[in-house]
């Protein structure tokens, strides 16, 4: 068989294209039910750790379920939305994507904690090199942090990517997003640095992308929650 | 089991005087991108090592059928789709270490060692050599990654693995954490530390100087 004829070159490419998308295909199958369950076990983490809880994978299930006792979309109102209601993978508050233009309201996720009630809001936004996302549990009074949980998709190991350690997180913890009645959110600056006009963190040396995108986010993903928080905020106080 | 003088060399030269990253000077782009953590760089040695090897393989067998005029297209494409299945079963099995090798892993596909061998040794060459070089360039390639990796680790964020190994006691003493080892210079300049110790004991890879 001659193997530079162009007819074998063709025929040649043609089969093993479709050899290769067939082997793909089947593989892909095979593990996405898997991979599917993987992101679903650590979005539950992800919402564990801002509750300030870091469990394996093997117990997020049973300690998600255990924990979270409500979850639903509010609009932007910050009025809940008829019939979201359900805290498992299938519902909307856990399928829903921020960002999802067709989504009938923003995913929010009610914690039950030593007897009181912690709510968590999913944020998302942009870091140097890709996306940036973020959990942040909030006390009844809608405005006090109870915890904080972010997560990125390709920041700069060691530098932008610290912003994933407890070290950072951990700083959130009891900063207000609310002052005088006002959403003003909570702050990311230089270590060293301060602003008095709102509460503030310490952001990351040599991450001042990152550090700022973190900012960024709190401002604007928490901020699309500013009527639901601001209710929260006049009926609790 | 005993291997031939000629497996043993195919196998082990990657290793040495035959290194992929350190004499031939391949594959440096991922190097210096992966190893600012030893955890990742040891995932993807790893990853690295199963691609080449089957790679290798697989080109080994097709190689009396490719036609010669698509035959970088038909690496491509065997490459790819290794990388591929390699990434799909690391999400379902380790999801964890997926996150943090994030685009990595999709970028072997581009690893100029990968390419290298296929060109040069799978297309004249048995299965069986073809394999045993995969995984000796792959094992060439992934111990410096490894090396680099530690010391990255080590004298950029104190840790190694994750865990803390330098004491409280030194940074209470006033020792800190070199964040310019989290830069990728300073994965090339480990790089050609290694490169010049390597040399100073091989001396024949040493270029004649006039």
């Amino acid at each position: 068989m001659n193997r530079e004829n162009s007819g074998y070159t063709i025929i040649y490419a043609s089969v093993m294209v479709v050899v290769v998308a067939l082997g793909l295909a089947f593989t892909h199958q095979v593990l996405s039910e898997r991979q599917t369950a993987n992101v679903n076990t650590d979005k539950m983490q992800q919402i564990l750790r801002s509750l300030n809880l870091d469990v394996r994978a093997a117990e997020a299930q049973v300690k998600y379920t255990g924990l979270i006792k409500n979850a639903y979309l509010v609009d932007d109102e910050g009025v809940k939305v008829e019939g979201s209601e359900g805290i498992t993978p299938d519902d909307p508050a856990f399928s829903t994507e921020l960002g999802d233009t067709q989504a009938k309201g923003l995913p929010v996720y009610e914690a039950e904690v030593d007897g009181s009630t912690k709510y968590i809001i999913p944020m998302s936004g942009a870091g140097l090199w890709g996306p940036i996302w973020g959990y942040l549990a909030i006390e009844a009074d809608g405005s006090t942090i109870y915890g904080a949980e972010f997560g990125h998709a390709g920041e700069t190991p060691g530098l932008g990517a610290e912003i994933e350690t407890a070290g950072f997180r951990t700083q959130f913890q009891g900063k207000n997003l609310f002052r005088e009645n006002q959403f003003t959110s909570v702050a990311v600056v230089k270590p060293g640095q301060s602003n008095n006009r709102r509460d503030y963190v310490d952001g990351i040396s040599g991450g001042t992308i990152t550090s700022k995108g973190v900012d960024n986010m709190l401002l604007n993903s928490v901020g699309e929650y500013r009527n639901f928080l601001m209710n929260l905020h006049t009926a609790n106080q | 089991m005993a291997l031939s003088s000629k497996t043993k060399a195919v196998l082990l030269g990657p290793l040495n005087k035959n290194n992929p990253v350190i004499v031939q000077v391949l594959g440096i782009c991922s190097a210096l991108a992966v190893t600012s953590k030893l955890e990742p760089s040891i995932v993807m040695a790893v990853a690295v090592v199963l691609v080449t090897a089957f790679a290798n393989v697989i080109i080994s067998l097709l190689r009396k059928s490719i036609p010669n005029r698509i035959r970088i297209i038909v690496q491509l494409v065997v490459v790819a789709s290794l990388v591929t299945i390699v990434s799909e079963v690391l999400k379902a099995f380790a999801y964890d270490v997926n996150k943090q090798l994030s685009v990595f892993v999709g970028l072997i596909v581009t690893n100029c060692i990968l390419m290298g061998r296929l060109e040069a040794f799978a297309l004249g060459n048995g299965p069986w050599p073809s394999f045993l070089d995969g995984i000796g360039n792959g094992l060439g390639y992934g111990w410096i990654l490894v090396v680099v990796g530690f010391f990255r680790e080590l004298l950029g964020s104190g840790t190694l693995l994750g865990y803390q190994v330098i004491p409280q006691v030194l940074y209470d003493a006033g020792y800190q954490n070199n964040g310019l080892m989290m830069l990728a210079p300073m994965a090339i300049l480990l790089v050609a530390c290694i490169i010049w110790v390597h040399r100073s004991r091989n001396k024949e890879l040493q270029e004649e100087t006039n």
